[in-house]
């Protein structure tokens, strides 16, 4: 196999090989808990940890890893992990851990977690591996904080809580999409974005038929 | 050994399942004081939140040290059958421990909604209550009562705080819901909790008289005392809600305690 450069098995997940706008792996979370800006960057930094990690602890013992057992193998590590870091933010953030409740735990089910644990991680030696956890949890974050930015503007006129745009309802101009609070309004963005990155990049674009 | 082996493929899931367990519950035990803490204190300053009190600007210190001062605020466990306070020891409940969320679920501990007007939408409730007593110069100055009830997509928790005339509203604050986000989850907003204070939740001759009606209260309306606006856009959240209050305001709620509290 070629000579992987770390450089690149971290940068290529964020454009050239996103998660979410390429591989449309875990957008299930990417609609769950965008609605405000402060619960995507959580979201987004607590996946960063649980996939850096578990690629590497995967990659550690991929050698001694029997096949038959390994997808519950990988489950047992990122479950163990994404405990623990649900456990860290009921510590250290209580405010954030209550209003992205069991969103944490279904990290475990995040697609993108196990897919780079069984696809790169399983192949890899534990260093290159942690890097590719880490770029591919970037390219998720990017589209989530990209998704919670226009979310919570538009759909409630505030950015990280502060308000940006004066509300109607509080004697300003802006009338407040409530779409953009729905769930459905993270598919359109995500598309929004899957098509600007396509029009950029047209390798991008499956071919036809 | 090989790696595929029945004794290999069993070693490594023990070995495994051993590391991560150790793990998992090691984060979990090191870091249980912190949680219990961070709970506590959120409680404590949901409380606070509900007196109208400016919390943002109090440090977590501040807090904590309001509530260990008895002079200022004292809680007390409401048995809601009679109205009596009663010491936690006599019915077996330690209030340092005592979590009423799931002492509603408990069959000992919880007992049917019974009552033929508004219902908080759940079947059964605790049994006893914690109501926070303020006190200003030994007088009892506010009650902050415990309230829950269901909206459109979740029960909100919150707390009510009334005057020392047990009738008026001093504040009102959710600390959990589950409802939409810039419509039911306006409940949050500071705009509407601001138009709570100085609403009346009893008539003159104690009976319960509020309600959250739908658009806005007409300034001059007689009975605009007892009337709180709707939420727009959240018209099972606001029902929801107005129902919550004169429930737990109620008769089947802190009916009686606060009757009790008016003939003293």
């Amino acid at each position: 196999m070629a000579e992987l450069k770390p450089k690149e098995v971290l940068l290529n997940p964020l454009l050239n090989n996103n998660p979410i706008a390429l591989q449309v792996l875990g957008i299930c979370s990417a609609l769950a808990v965008t609605t405000q800006l402060k619960t995507s960057v959580i979201m987004a930094l607590s996946v960063i940890c649980v996939l850096g990690l578990s690629n590497a602890a995967v990659s550690f013992i991929r050698e001694y890893i029997p096949s038959s057992i390994r997808i519950i193998v990988q489950m047992t590590i990122i479950s163990s992990l994404v405990i623990v870091v649900d456990q860290f933010l009921q510590a250290f953030a209580p405010g954030a851990s209550k209003t992205m409740s069991v969103f944490v735990g279904l990290i475990i089910t995040n697609c993108i977690v196990m897919g780079r644990a069984e696809a790169f991680a399983m192949k890899h030696p534990p260093l290159v591996s942690a890097l590719d956890g880490i770029g591919n949890a970037l390219g998720y974050s990017l589209i989530l904080i990209a998704v919670g930015f226009f979310r919570e503007l538009f759909g409630s006129g505030r950015l990280f809580g502060y308000p940006i745009l004066s509300l109607r309802s509080e004697e300003g101009w802006y009338v407040p999409n409530g779409l953009m609070l729905l769930p459905p309004s993270a598919f359109f963005l995500i598309g929004f974005f899957i098509w600007a990155l396509r029009t950029l990049k047209p390798e991008q674009v499956e071919a036809e038929g | 050994m090989k790696r595929d082996s029945i004794l290999g493929t069993m070693t490594v899931a023990l070995v495994l399942c051993v590391v991560c367990s150790v793990i998992v519950s090691s984060a979990a035990v090191l870091l249980r004081p912190r949680q219990e803490a961070n709970k506590k204190l959120d409680q404590q300053r949901n409380v606070l939140a509900a007196t109208g009190m400016d919390i943002e600007s109090m440090t977590a210190q501040e807090i904590k040290s309001f509530f260990s001062d008895a002079t200022r605020v004292r809680p007390v466990l409401v048995d809601l059958s009679t109205g009596e306070t009663v010491e936690g020891e006599t019915v077996g409940i330690d209030l340092a421990v005592y979590e009423p969320k799931k002492a509603a679920k408990s069959s000992e501990l919880s007992q049917f909604v019974m009552t033929d007007g508004p219902t908080p939408g759940v079947s059964r409730r605790e049994k006893y209550c914690v109501v926070y007593e303020f006190l200003k110069d030994d007088q009892i100055d506010l009650y902050v009562l415990p309230i829950y009830g269901k909206g459109l997509w979740s029960t909100l928790y919150g707390f009510l705080a009334l005057e020392s005339d047990t009738r008026t509203v001093r504040g009102i604050t959710f600390y959990e819901h589950k409802e939409t986000p810039g419509l039911g989850g306006e409940v949050d907003n500071p705009n509407w909790k601001r138009l709570w204070p100085g609403k009346r939740v009893f008539d003159d001759e104690g009976n319960v008289d509020f309600r959250i009606i739908k658009g806005r209260v007409a300034a001059d309306a007689a009975d605009a005392s007892h009337l709180v606006d709707g939420l727009s856009g959240a018209t099972i959240t606001s029902r929801g809600v107005s129902d919550s209050v004169q429930y737990w305001v109620g008769d089947d709620g802190f009916g009686k305690y606060l009757k009790r509290q008016r003939s003293q």
